[in-house]
């Protein structure tokens, strides 16, 4: 395909090479957008010519319809059994029965029986399930193959109503703003430790942000190996880190000229700045935490109880103080940042927890799910990245034995607070 | 379950099902007085628009196609194939059959479609009746793409006995596509018996379909009766070496949605015939009653009086019962699991004079030695 659409230069004219120049050519008559579209036209052309002639030489399909169907989401109400699903294969499928726990039990389709590709239906099954107890659920299509669903343990899924919305938003500001805002409460000593132990809070906050980054990246793995493999499934997460990557060096890039520029005053190389990455990075991460709570909870999957919040409090805690630790900077301590800048800061990294439980709660898609978990890892690598020439002794070096016991810090004290949400 | 879970395995774990899952039995919230039923008088499940669970079923709104299937379930009951019958110059009397084996999509469960292998062309395959002594005589002819043969449960030689490997040579044993063979023997012993494919592997070709009824009649006969044949049996349609749907003579539920007319204080007599594959065991309880039970149907005595029986693949017996009030009475497999996917149904009894013949015409046959007879 390639051979046959780019266009060669003539002999006599030399290729042209790395930098030296723009491309000259024997094509150097036609505007420079007919040589883009050029390709365009001639692959829409041999694809309509393939589909028109109905795919000469492949012939018809053998073998039975493929079928591959995803159960999105599951919802219980009394004496109901609500399934949504996802049709991931090529061919369309046919539902016809439903079996709870080896039992046929009738069911309505809101979305018609029939799924086509990436389509999908709502199944509303009547069963008298019993809190507690487990369930299995096939579905038989019209060929006879099965799709499988699993209720570990049965529990009512809460209305998604006003009060519900008022619930998950105390969870997220539980769970992410006030512990997070706490954590900030080390400012004070950060700024009155010694210049040297900067580089050791700012290691300790990379270790942390490390570990975090690779729980993300964990979460979002597992997500995405439930979730519709046509939609991306694991690419999603990588996809997800790419993006949020990328964007922030954009950014960082389009602030630093500005800097350059004379518009931008000091900010985008002060502390405040570096604290500013690292919120919005533990935003992004507290984004995917907050969906990951709000729909464990939308199924009663998470009965939460004091000391799990407690735990997750007490674990957010330490987020906080990775925000701060950048403000410990060569400026000095004359200038203090202000409080609605901290403020400001606090609800970037924890108000995020609060979306997310909303999300989670109201419209789970495993999916969305894990392009945000990825979008919380790249988030973090960038931070990371911007982080860690803070890290650096007089020498140049990041990795010393401050650095490194900083480093060392941080992922045991998040791994340590980690075992707080262990139940 | 491990009280010991850890924060993502109960957060990935919850996402990764699509939000269904969950956690631990000691986290959840309990209502003082402990698990109760979901659907409790009052919920969604009582509204209008919905029935209710009253019992297992399929979706509302859909039934299966006989016609297209070829063959129905309720008049598969009591459709006994006594073949074409010449007397011979021994005296004896000679019975003919065709069998034709042919691959065919059946409907096994409203809206699920099975590719079966059958006997011509219904699952099970016609219900041979002969009696005690008879000349057999059936001409196999396998349309199917598949190698096939017909095993009878009886007493034969090994040429007759349907075994791929035993008989090639004089066109027996294992019989192509597009090949015949006519086997040849004597109905012996009296009792209730079966037929099916003996090509390996067996558990394919038995699931499939190939398989049927074969009652051999003591000579003096059996006492007057409403006679049915109940073929137990169950389809693996995901091909997982499980059976999804349950069945007695193949469509799951059917004498739900039709239950079998029966006169009240009428002697009841059912052909029962366990082919199941896949799983070890089937039975066969009936609600309010209790029947004679008689063993492979071997002797004229009953070995006991029961409601309850069980059977292996292949066993077989033959059951005789009376209802004595009128009403709708389940009879269903006491496995559960098979009852409530597939193999349940009622008796409906009711006076003589009220029910519909229509149904149980095929009962009502001439016998030569008299056994159905209204």
């Amino acid at each position: 395909m390639e051979a046959a659409t780019r266009p060669e230069p003539p002999a006599d004219v030399p290729r042209p090479r790395g930098r030296s120049g723009p491309p000259t050519g024997g094509t150097s008559g036609l505007p420079v957008w007919l040589l883009g579209l050029i390709p365009l036209a001639l692959i829409a052309v041999a694809i309509g010519g393939f589909a028109l002639l109905g795919g000469p030489g492949l012939g018809e399909r053998t073998g039975p319809p493929v079928e591959e169907v995803s159960v999105e989401r599951t919802v219980l109400r009394p004496g109901e059994i609500e399934l949504t699903l996802r049709n991931d294969g090529p061919d369309p499928v046919e539902v016809a029965q439903v079996a709870v726990n080896d039992t046929f039990a009738p069911f309505v389709a809101a979305g018609g029986e029939e799924i086509g590709r990436l389509g999908s239906t709502t199944l509303t099954v009547t069963y008298p399930w019993i809190e507690g107890e487990a369930y299995e659920i096939f579905i038989l299509t019209s060929s006879g193959g099965t799709v499988d669903a699993e209720i570990p343990v049965a529990a009512e899924t809460p209305d998604a109503d006003l009060s519900f919305f008022g619930l998950m938003a105390l969870l997220g500001v539980y769970v992410g703003v006030i512990p997070v805002s706490l954590g900030m409460l080390w400012l004070p000593f950060v700024r009155r430790i010694d210049a040297r132990w900067v580089a050791a809070l700012i290691a300790f906050t990379v270790g942390l942000l490390a570990l975090l980054g690779i729980d993300a990246a964990l979460e979002g793995l597992e997500i995405a190996a439930a979730a519709p493999g046509a939609f991306g499934g694991a690419e999603l997460v990588f996809a997800g880190a790419l993006v949020a990557y990328l964007l922030l060096a954009g950014i960082d890039a389009w602030l630093a000229r500005r800097r350059a520029a004379g518009a931008g005053g000091g900010f985008a190389q002060g502390g405040l700045y570096l604290a500013l990455l690292v919120a919005i990075g533990i935003g992004l991460h507290n984004l995917g935490e907050g969906l990951a709570i709000g729909s464990a909870y939308a199924t009663g999957a998470l009965a939460l109880g004091a000391f799990l919040v407690v735990g997750f409090a007490i674990h957010n805690t330490t987020e906080g103080l990775a925000i701060v630790a950048p403000l410990r900077d060569g400026a000095g301590p004359g200038a203090a940042p202000r409080l609605r800048h901290l403020a400001a800061l606090g609800l970037i990294a924890g108000a995020p927890a609060v979306l997310g439980a909303w999300v989670g709660a109201a419209a789970f898609d495993p999916s969305l799910a894990a392009l945000l978990f990825g979008v919380g890892v790249g988030a973090i690598a960038r931070v990371i990245v911007q982080l860690a020439p803070a890290m650096r002794d007089g020498e140049g070096r990041t990795l010393h034995p401050l650095s490194v016991a900083g480093l060392l810090a941080g992922v045991a004290v998040l791994y340590l607070t980690g075992l707080l949400i262990s139940v | 379950m491990s009280e010991r879970l850890s924060r993502r395995r109960m957060l990935g774990g919850a996402l990764a099902a699509g939000a269904s899952l969950p956690v631990v039995h000691g986290l959840l919230p309990r209502d003082s007085g402990g698990p109760r039923p979901a659907g409790a008088a009052g919920g969604p499940a009582a509204h209008e628009g919905h029935d209710g669970f009253v019992h297992a079923g399929f979706a509302p709104g859909r039934s299966v196609d006989h016609r297209a299937n070829g063959f129905h379930p309720t008049e598969l009951l009591r459709d006994f194939d006594y073949g074409r019958t010449r007397r011979l110059a021994s005296g004896r009397l000679l019975r003919e059959w065709e069998i034709l084996a042919e691959d065919r999509e059946i409907e096994v469960a409203p809206g699920v479609k099975y590719e079966a292998w059958t006997y011509n062309g219904r699952v099970p395959g016609p219900t041979l009746r002969a009696r005690e002594g008879d000349r057999l005589r059936i001409r196999f002819v396998n349309g199917s793409e598949h190698p096939h043969t017909i095993h009878f449960h009886g007493i034969h030689t090994a040429l007759m006995d349907g075994m791929p490997g035993i008989g090639e040579n004089r066109g027996g044993g294992q019989i192509e596509p597009g090949a015949e063979f006519t086997y040849e023997f004597d109905a012996e012993p009296f009792g209730c018996h079966l037929y099916h494919c003996h090509v390996s592997p067996l558990a394919s070709h038995l699931s499939r379909g190939l398989y049927g009824a074969f009652v051999v009649d003591p000579k003096k006969g059996r006492p007057e009766a409403d006679e049915m044949v109940m073929v137990m049996n169950g389809f693996d349609t995901n091909f997982d070496l499980g059976n999804e749907v349950y069945a007695v003579n193949t469509v799951g539920f059917h004498y739900v949605n039709e239950p079998i007319q029966v006169r009240r204080d009428e002697l009841l007599r059912i052909y029962l015939v366990n082919v199941l594959e896949f799983d070890p065991l089937n039975s066969f309880h009936v609600h309010a009653n209790f029947f004679q039970h008689y063993p492979t149907g071997t002797s004229l005595e009953p070995s006991e009086l029961t409601d309850t029986i069980v059977q292996g693949q292949g066993q077989r017996a033959i059951l005789e019962m009376k209802f004595p009030f009128d009403g709708d009475y389940m009879f269903h497999a006491h496995v559960s699991e098979f009852a409530e996917l597939g193999w349940s149904g009622f008796f409906r009894v009711g006076d003589p004079a009220r029910i519909n013949a229509a149904s149980a015409a095929a009962l009502y046959c001439d016998l030569p030695w008299g056994a159905g007879r209204a």
